[in-house]
């Protein structure tokens, strides 16, 4: 590949990356700002974000960026140091803003021109807010980036180049702010298969972290025993969270450990440091060393901090992972801007791959299940045992495999507050978006073929779902209208939820204009969910007047598609006066599936889990003559269709009798259900999902294919779609049997 | 478009020769993937006579189409002696059903010649050459309109 010859190319991606990151970040901040719940943190995080962009786009010489986020980041500083007081109008500009640099680096990214008449107009907005205050100059060092100074006392005169012995350093730490850690490992900690590296990352994740690591203790090697735990560590921690929250992290250990933590406040105090939650001596060790010395060490450790405060040398820090008391000269330490998440960029073609192998290899694991079910083994034999651990670990791979491929839906919900922010102000509404469950993951091809449908229905909601301010205030109602939007996972599958608070469906006119345009029968009656489900017909537009917003005559006939091409479904429910909401179901993921395995006239099929509500045997009782050809079941107090699965999908002619046969009730959108004849139910099991599409195009009635055990291939079936096209017939033999295969 | 004909004048093609009943057929060996034996494929509903259905192909799905109903020589009583034939065109993968392979041979594009219009015989947009060896003739198939996505347009 060419790029590998030009590093720059890569650093270049991954400062977008990591813009997208800070965006988000950005994002949040200035929402929990206009929730009215911001602290000084939420200020400093928005700050940090915006900087951060800034001092990334000035490397790489985007000058458009950098002059439009040195302006921002201006007046953010003044929000910080309290010369800005922050309004409504302050934050709807912050949230324009935010929307400008999202699109100038974007533009940057993709080196496409951004449009400059809007980012005046903000520059102009953040200029009139910059210029309300008597703005101070802007400080220029952030606290939160000082570098920490830290001594290194020798316990000698010497103030040169350490070439001591490590076990006589003792780095002691001066700290303004932040917790301070000692924990002293138990041997038992090691015992219980415990690391404290583990911990000690974890600690990282939480903020700026520097680790001392002691190794006073270690004795020569001749006495070196290998399963007694000599070392010990001090950690300093500067974090946003809460002590509970570091505490956390020793949860599994807190028995296995000697642990103090020193809060913010008690560490700058002068006081000794507090002793131990409990005896530092673990009963079944009470003669290690190292323990004791470690004591001593945290309280010279104390003392020596108030004599350094003083000198104030800038010291080495050992820092993870290197190995403790670092030799090199004295470098200053220069602690990350953001919070270090670890993680890994992944090209998701790669992941796709992996999706496929993992799905291959629960196939595999199926056929050699067969294979050895057919063997005739006994059930504790080497092979049925090593089968079952594979079958455990196939799962596991799966389910992990899976997570790498889930997203929380947050990026995909600050989108659409944008186009709340948008739209509403191109209809001249006030609308806010509530978000809920935002941390909900889903898998991440769902949530980009999520982004349309959802976008239109945001819209919707705001263009004919909330009312004009004028007409909320006559309803009493606040002017400004709630959009929400809402994410959870719901007994296997992903529940989305845009609601409003507005007006609700007007049933009438809708009725109305779908007489007007031909789509239900003069003087038929519909129920209120029947007419609510006329806005899925193609077609179908409300509003009166087209605005610029929706009703483009593509309406939610589409989204309907959109999502149903997802495996989804969606479903209305309004109330007069006070909102509707839509409610969209979709699978975890579009790679595995809950199916019923069953079979038809010889051919075995899977019928995905979440379509069937029940199953029955019919009895002659059940069975009612609906038309010549066509039968009804009775199904507690209603009629539902009979169908021969076998008959509707052209395996065979319908049976003479359907006295003692299986049916599976399937639910249709509407509520209705329709029964299925089946042969017989032979499982209920995960199956890998494989397209049908690139070999043969759709097939009616089949979603898409999957691998058995033997290896040959079965069909999902798409119930819903069979009953569509099913013509009903169960009683008349019809003329041409044509059994392929 | 078969491979065949995007090659143009340049020199030798070489062909994979099979029989559908008692014919004799060609391909270019360039859009073989790979012959197989028959396995018993998983009939798709509502599909066309000469779709006979699915077969797993390591992992991947595998439409077959029985090329000797396709061709309207009637439907192929298929048995452990038949054979697929894997062919890739640009779009799709496919499986063909015949009733054995024959030969490879490497042949001038000068000694294919077009096949004359008889339009009473429905395969014949099937054929888009033709040439001889060993005195017999042999039927180059045009691959794109034997395969379902194509008929599925018409249809």
């Amino acid at each position: 590949m060419m790029d590998d010859d030009d590093p720059m190319i890569e650093i270049r991606a991954s400062f977008f990356v990591e813009c997208e990151e800070l965006l988000e970040a950005l994002q949040d901040g200035l929402q929990i700002m206009d929730d009215g719940q911001s602290d000084d943190e939420t200020i400093n995080v928005v700050f940090r974000a915006v900087h951060s962009i800034k001092g990334g786009a000035g490397a790489f010489g985007l000058e458009a960026l950098v002059r439009f986020a040195h302006q921002f980041e201006s007046v953010l500083d003044g929000v910080r140091s309290g010369n800005i007081t922050v309004d409504r109008s302050a934050i709807s500009v912050f949230f324009q803003s935010g929307d400008i640099l999202a699109d100038l680096v974007r533009a940057a990214r993709d080196d496409t021109p951004q449009d400059e008449t809007s980012t005046q107009a903000v520059l102009a907005s953040l200029e009139t807010i910059l210029g309300h205050s008597a703005a101070d100059e802007p400080e220029e060092v952030i606290d939160d980036f000082q570098p920490m100074s830290l001594v290194l006392d020798l316990g000698l005169d010497d103030a040169g180049p350490v070439d001591a012995d490590p076990a006589d350093v003792t780095v002691t730490p001066v700290f303004e702010d932040g917790y301070t850690i000692h924990f002293v490992p138990d041997s038992s900690l090691y015992v219980s298969g415990n690391e404290p590296l583990h911990l000690l990352r974890l600690l990282r994740e939480m903020g700026d972290i520097q680790v001392m690591c002691d190794t006073s203790s270690i004795p020569t090697l001749a006495d070196i025993d290998e399963e007694k735990s000599y070392l010990s560590w001090t950690i300093h921690l500067t974090t946003d969270e809460e002590e509970d929250a570091v505490r956390e992290v020793f949860d599994f250990v807190a028995d296995l450990c000697s642990l103090t933590i020193t809060s913010p406040q008690a560490g700058s105090d002068d006081t000794p440091p507090p002793t131990p939650e409990r005896p530092p001596l673990d009963d079944t060790s009470p003669t290690e060393p190292p323990l004791s010395t470690v004591d001593n060490q945290t309280t010279t450790g104390a003392t020596a901090a108030e004599t350094a405060s003083e000198q104030l040398t800038v010291t080495p820090v050992a820092t993870l992972p290197s190995a403790p008391a670092n030799q090199d000269p004295p470098t200053p330490t220069k602690p990350a801007t953001a919070k270090p998440r670890p993680t890994v960029r992944v090209d998701l073609e790669r992941i796709d791959r992996l999706v496929n192998l993992v799905g291959e290899l629960v196939i595999n694991q199926a056929m050699i299940s067969q294979s050895v079910a057919e063997a005739d083994l006994l059930a504790n034999t080497a092979v049925a045992e090593g089968l079952d651990e594979f079958m455990q670990l196939t799962r596991d791979i799966q389910d992990s495999v899976m997570m790498i491929r889930a997203q929380p839906v947050k990026s995909l919900f600050q989108r659409m507050s944008r186009i709340i922010r948008e739209s509403s102000s191109m209809i001249g509404k006030t609308v806010r978006l509530k978000t809920i469950g935002d941390e909900t993951e889903v898998d991440k091809t769902v949530i980009e073929r999520l982004a349309d449908p959802l976008t239109h229905m945001i819209r919707n909601a705001v263009d004919h779902g909330v009312e004009t301010p004028a007409d909320r205030l006559a309803a009493g109602k606040s002017e400004e209208g709630i959009v929400t939007l809402s994410a959870g996972h719901r007994s296997g599958r992903v529940i989305i939820e845009v609601s409003d608070d507005g007006a609700g469906i007007n049933r009438p006119r809708v009725l109305q204009i779908a007489l007007e345009k031909g789509l239900v029968q003069e003087g038929a009656q519909l129920s209120d969910a029947e007419i609510d489900n006329l806005l899925f017909m193609p077609g179908f537009s409300t509003a009166s007047e087209v605005s610029d917003l929706s009703g483009r005559g593509v309406g939610m006939d589409v989204v309907k598609s959109a999502i149903l091409a997802l495996g989804g479904r969606v479903t209305i429910q309004s109330e007069p006066g006070s909102g509707t909401t839509f409610t969209i179901s979709l699978p975890l993921t579009l790679a595995v599936l809950d199916g019923m395995v069953i079979d038809v006239a010889q051919q075995t099929l899977v019928v995905p889990l979440n379509t069937i509500t029940e199953t029955l045997t019919l009895t002659e009782n059940d069975i009612r003559a609906l038309g010549p050809e066509t039968s009804v079941i009775k199904v507690r107090n209603t009629f539902v269709p009979l169908l021969d699965l076998g008959a509707e999908l052209g395996y065979r002619t319908p049976m003479d009798s359907y006295i003692g046969a299986i049916v599976l009730l399937i639910a249709q959108e509407d509520g209705t259900h329709a029964a299925l004849v089946v042969d017989a139910i032979q499982d209920q099991r995960q199956v890998v999902i494989k397209g049908l599409q690139d070999t043969f195009g759709s097939v009616p009635g089949v979603a898409a294919a999957t691998i058995l055990g033997d290896g040959k291939i079965a069909l999902i079936l798409d119930p819903v779609d069979v009953i569509a096209h099913a013509d009903g017939r169960t009683r008349c033999a019809r003329a041409n049997l044509q059994l392929a295969g | 478009m078969t491979d065949t004909q995007d090659k143009a004048l340049t020199a030798e093609i070489e062909l994979l020769t099979f029989q559908v009943g008692k014919q004799e057929y060609a391909i270019d060996i360039m859009s073989v993937r790979e012959i197989r034996g028959w396995s018993k494929a998983t009939p798709l509903p509502h599909a066309p006579a000469f779709v006979r259905g699915v077969i797993n192909l390591r992992g991947t799905v595998l439409t077959i189409v029985d090329l000797a109903e396709r061709l309207g020589m009637g439907r192929t009583e298929a048995s452990e002696r038949n054979v697929i034939i894997v062919v890739h065109t640009g779009k799709e993968t496919v499986g063909l059903l015949v009733d054995a392979v024959s030969d490879i041979l490497a042949i001038n594009k000068s000694d294919l010649q077009t096949p004359p219009e008889m339009s009473a015989d429905n395969n014949q947009t099937f054929v888009s050459a033709l040439m001889i060896a060993d005195e017999r003739m042999i039927r180059i198939l045009a691959l794109a309109a034997a395969l379902p996505a194509e008929s599925m347009e018409v249809a």
